[in-house]
Parts: structure tokens; sequence; C-alpha cells
């Protein structure tokens, strides 16, 4: 039957759509594909002193990579350290995320109508302030004579300041608190899809309320709950900004050691290398995960 | 013995609707009963079903089961069991789980959940379906599992919110037949809401008609059909013309009426109620009681003349529209019994009506 209709459709409509199909194919071959390639390239090369500061890939007529780069990564501990922080960091703080972010989009979706939107608005609306200058904020809360060190010495429930800032407690806390958004509206979308009569029929059924959440709302919200999750974790673990801020010198993230490799050493083959390592590291187990939920859904 | 279900002046009351959803309904179950509560949308009638079940707590009045205040008792704790309209079955659970989800709820042991769902199964006819998932049912499966997953309960009451609305015509039709049948079966007592008046008579032992939050009606579907108690029951449990006329005499269990929109003709009705000549009524007269012919019959009780304005063709019947001499409308229903000789009119052809004595219903105007 479609066969029928495609035919049926004039010329100009066929190339509309080719358009729509093809312009996301095209920017993400031109943004996304090309440059991965120039860093694979870059990645394979030596680190020289000049402009740009590595060799290129074909001197002289023969193909000149080495996988030095590579093998540098695994030679020395502080990549694998750092790189398993990172996860670490960013599984922990997607877990935060959750278990903050699930009952605030389940509260907002069972909120009056009218106050539901105001309600989406107030989450969204630290994006309306730069990202840097609000992580920067927290410095001004977290320190040893911020804001709330003050509020707790006024009330007498310290006696002297609590070291908030500068270590891994301040990753967390900016981590969690930057990324939160993004957790909140996947669930809130997902939530807000729910049939309030499954959760009727589950009570008429037997379920008590605790009971129908486990067995219905929470299964129903997977989707949600992944997608969020994904949404936070991925950008997470090659965050630089954070961890340079709030962190202290010995908080060890993958990103932090990328910048370093590459604006601090000009180490740029060291950098591709690590950048790449930690894509591919990230792309594979998604794509698994992908695969297997497609599955379990048909 | 306490009656199954038993409805004591209950009121229900919400902040943003004027006036009570359900305005003192009192109704009494016996068990076994087929009960069809009908009304049109907004009578009240899907909120009455809801408190029954325990998704609503009544302002007003007491529910009781099976001699049980229900004051309180949260709907997982009730022994009835809802059919929703949407049929509500979880998406992520295959039919067998569906069915099977209140069992384990009650921790079943494994082997009896396996005999109860697969017996259920059977008596809705979905065996080869079990490892389905909602989605991939058609409209009258998905309401057959529906049916299921709330009978394998063995809930003393079953409540039906418009089992067969989403369903289309034709397995509306033959669905009727399968859940008296399977009512029939299982011995459970069936509380049923619905707006379709047909579906109502032709599945209910007793009917109850509500309005504006009220039951204004209730009896056996033949009773309420014919013997209407208003000139809202009259007109929703079908077609039906009203004549605005008043009482001229009323002896024998038989009333003369005379009505000014049939050019002062007087007719009868039998009616053994004492009225008073002079009292202003409304004669209400069913289309399929009504009789047409080329010219007036002396056989009939009563005769009228009009010009035929339209004829739709049903097949099994035909609607006719007569417009009489006041420029009334009447609407009759003929029988096409015979296949050569089914009724046929010409627009603006002239046609006399008749219909007997007992065909009239006189009701308050």
């Amino acid at each position: 039957m479609s066969g029928v209709l495609r035919a049926a459709r004039p010329r100009g409509d066929r190339w509309a759509r080719a358009l729509v199909v093809g312009l996301p194919y095209a920017w993400l071959l031109l943004f996304f594909l090309a440059p991965a390639i120039i860093v694979l390239k870059i990645s394979l090369a030596e680190q020289t002193l000049g402009v740009p500061p590595y060799t290129s890939l074909f001197a002289a007529g023969r193909l000149q990579a080495t996988a030095d780069n590579y093998l540098f990564l695994v030679s020395d501990s502080l990549y694998a350290s750092a790189y398993l922080n990172a996860l670490r960091f960013a599984a922990g703080a997607t877990c935060c995320c959750l278990l903050i972010g699930y009952p605030l989009a389940y509260g907002i979706v069972r909120a009056p109508l009218r106050w539901r939107n105001a309600l989406l608005l107030l989450v969204i609306l630290p994006f309306w302030t730069s990202f840097l200058i609000r992580v920067y904020a927290w410095i001004g809360l977290l320190k040893g004579n911020g804001f709330i060190n003050n509020l707790l010495l006024g009330a007498g429930l310290i006696d002297q300041p609590l070291t908030l800032l500068n270590n891994e407690f301040a990753v967390y806390v900016g981590l969690v608190y930057s990324y939160l958004p993004y957790m909140v509206l996947p669930l809130y979308a997902a939530l807000e899809k729910l049939d309030p009569t499954l959760l009727e029929a589950a009570s008429d059924l037997g379920c008590r309320p605790m009971q129908a959440f486990w067995r219905i709302t929470l299964p129903l919200s997977l989707p949600g709950i992944i997608a969020g999750s994904l949404l936070v974790f991925i950008p997470m673990c090659g965050e630089f900004i954070i961890p340079e801020l709030l962190g202290g010198s010995d908080t060890l993230m993958i990103g932090k050691v990328l910048w370093d490799e590459f604006f601090t050493n000009r180490d740029w083959p060291v950098a591709a290398a690590v950048a790449l390592v930690m894509l591919v590291a990230l792309v594979l187990p998604m794509g698994l995960l992908r695969r297997y939920l497609v599955r379990e859904a048909t | 013995m306490p009656p199954l279900l038993a409805i004591d002046r209950v009121v229900k009351r919400f902040a943003d609707g004027d006036g009570a959803a359900v305005d003192g309904v009192s109704l009494d179950l016996a068990a076994g009963e087929f009960f069809a509560l009908l009304g049109p949308s907004g009578c009240g009638k899907t909120t009455l079903l809801r408190l029954l079940a325990g998704f609503e707590e009544p302002d007003d009045g007491r529910v009781l089961i099976a001699g049980e205040d229900m004051a309180g008792v949260p709907p997982y704790a009730r022994p009835v069991n809802m059919m929703f309209q949407s049929y509500a079955l979880f998406p992520h659970m295959t039919v067998f789980d569906n069915i099977a989800f209140g069992l384990r709820q009650n921790r079943r042991p494994r082997a009896e959940i396996a005999t109860r769902v697969r017996a259920m199964l059977d008596l809705v006819q979905l065996g080869h379906l079990a490892r389905r998932k909602p989605d991939q049912l058609s409209g009258g499966e998905k309401q057959r599992v529906a049916l299921a997953r709330a009978l394998v309960q063995e809930p003393k009451l079953l409540l039906l919110d418009e089992p067969l609305t989403a369903l289309d015509r034709k397995l509306r039709e033959e669905t009727r037949f399968e859940l008296v049948r399977i009512q029939q079966r299982v011995g459970i007592t069936f509380l049923m809401v619905t707006h379709d008046q047909e579906e109502a008579m032709s599945m209910a032992t007793r009917i109850g008609v509500m309005e504006k939050g009220r039951i204004v009606q209730i009896g056996p579907p033949d009773e309420v059909y014919e013997h209407p108690r208003d000139r809202f029951v009259a007109g929703f449990l079908g077609a039906i013309n009203f004549f605005a006329a008043r009482v001229v005499a009323a002896s024998d269990g038989v009333v003369a009426l005379e009505s000014a929109e049939a050019a002062g003709r007087q007719f009868s009705v039998a009616d053994k109620r004492a009225w008073t000549p002079g009292t202003e009524v409304a004669l209400a007269l069913r289309p399929e009681r009504i009789v047409l012919g080329a010219a007036p019959d002396p056989r009939w009780d009563n005769a009228l003349s009009g010009t035929v304005k339209g004829v739709a063709y049903r097949g099994e019947a035909s609607d006719v529209e007569i417009e009489l001499a006041s420029g009334k409308l009447v609407r009759a229903t003929i029988a096409n019994i015979e296949r050569r000789h089914h009724a046929s009119f010409a627009r603006g052809e002239a046609v006399a009506l008749g219909w007997t004595r007992e065909s009239g219903i006189v009701l308050e105007p």
C-alpha cells in the first residue's frame, strides 16, 4: 500500500522528503563524524613543536601512524584511575539525580493543572543564567566563610566551619545541581503519559498505593528513567568545569586530564587519544543497552 | 438476610460542580441480579459506580455490601471489582499476567493462580492469546481480558462502566449475549452503567433510569419501557411522540383526552388512574404502536390523518414522519415484515394513523 502511495506522490514531494531525512544526517556527518575522524587522525600522530603541534599522517608519500599515544594511556595508571573516577562520580551523581528527580517529577505530574506549567518553568529556570556563573555561585555558598557555614555557625549547630569546598562532596553537589533538570524533564514526560486509571485498576485489584507504585508506575516510567540517566550520565563523565572549580587538587576526572594534556602539555595526540577512548567507552555500552531495550519493547 | 448491595440515600458533591453529582440515591440489589444504571452523560451514574468501588467517598449516606458498611474502606479492601470503560489493562504485562495480577497481589499459590487464570481464559475464549501484550489485541479481545481480570477475583459484585461502548456496533450486539451468558455462568451480581437504552434493556434483569443525580425509575426493562413514570424516562427509553392534551373524562379505566395539536380530536387511553377532567396532561405514543393506512380503519380506537413528510428506510423497519394539519410532526415506525410490500410511502402522500387504546400513555405534562 505504501508503494502505491509513494508512486502517486509528485516529484517535488519526494525531494522534500529527502531533504527532511537528509538534513539531520548531513548535520551529524559534518559536525560529528568529520570532527571525530580528525580527532582520530590526530590521535595517531606524534607531538611536535610547531603549528599544528602534531606530525602529519602522510609524510613523503608514506603513512606514519602510531599507536604510541594509546599505549601511553595504558602504561600510565593516572589515565585509568581518571577514567574510573569520572565513571564513579558520574554514576554516583546520576543515582542522586534519580533519587531527587523522580519524586520531583512525580510531584509535578500530580500537582493541580494550573500549577504544573509554573513548576516546570521553575525546573528549567536556572538555564537562564550561565552554567559557569551558577557553578561559581556554589563556591560562594560552600566556602569556609560562605553562606552555608555562616548559617550553621549562626544557628549554633557547629563550632567551626565545615570543609565543604574543594573536595568530592562539592563535586557531587555541583554535578547533581547542574544536571538535575535533564533528569526531571524526561521523567516528567514518562510519568505524565501514565494513565491514572491504571492505578485505580491496580487499587481495585488489591494493591495498596505503594504496591501499585512498584508494580505499575515504576515499570511504566522505566523509559523515562533510562533516558534521564543517560542524558545525565554521559556529559557528567566528560565534565571539566565542575571538578576544576569545586573539586580539590586530588579530584581526578578524565575531563580535567584531557584539558591539561591539551592546554598545559600541548600534547594534542595524547589528548585526542584520551577523548576517543572516552567516546568508545561510552558509545559501546549505550549501543548495547539500546539494542537490549528495543528487543524488550517488541 | 441483607441485600447484596444496599445504597442508602447517598450524596456526592464535587467542589467544582453545581449541585450534587449523586443526589440522595437509594438502591438495593439482590444477589445474582444483572442491574443496569441508565442515563445520559453527566447524570451521575459513573460517579455512583466509583462510590461503590471506593474511588470516591460519599458526602452523605451509606453503602453496604453484603451487610457491611463500606465507609472508609479503601478500594483494595472492598469485595467488589470494576471493569473500566477504557479497560485499563496494564500495557507492560501479558494477557496472562494482567489476569493473574490480583491473585498474585493476594499471594495465592502459583498452581492455583495458573488454574484460575486458565479457567478464566477459557471462559472468555482467549486461551490462545495468553502471551500477548494488550497493544497486540483487538478492541473486543481487550474487553474480554478486562472482564476476565475482574471476574477471576470472584468479587461479590462486579461493576461495569460502559462495558460495550468502545466496541463497534456489530461486535457490541454479539457481546451483549456473551456478557449475559457469562454472568449466568459465574453467578456474580453485575451492576452496569450505560447511556445506551437498548444495551440496558437487552441485558439487564432490572434497570434504573438516572437523571441529574437521582434514580427516577427502577423496574424490569419492559415495565420501564411500557410504563414510564414521566416524560424524561419515556423519552430516554426509545423514540416517542408527545401530544399536549387535556383530560375530558375518566371512567371505567378509560381516559378521554382532547388535544389542540390534533385539531381538537378526542382520544381514548386505557388508564386506571382517576384523572380530574380539565387536567393538562401529555399523551405519549411510541412510533411502533402506530399503524398507517390509506384511509382510517373503523376498527382503530384512535385515528388521525396527515401527510407524509419523509421516510427513512432502515431495512427491518421504516421510520415515517407525518405532518398533521396543525403542523405537528408525528413519527411512526412500520415493520417491513414482507420483502415486496415493505412500507413505501411517497412524500406528500395523504395517510391515516391509528392506534389502540392500550398503546397510549398518559403522563404529567
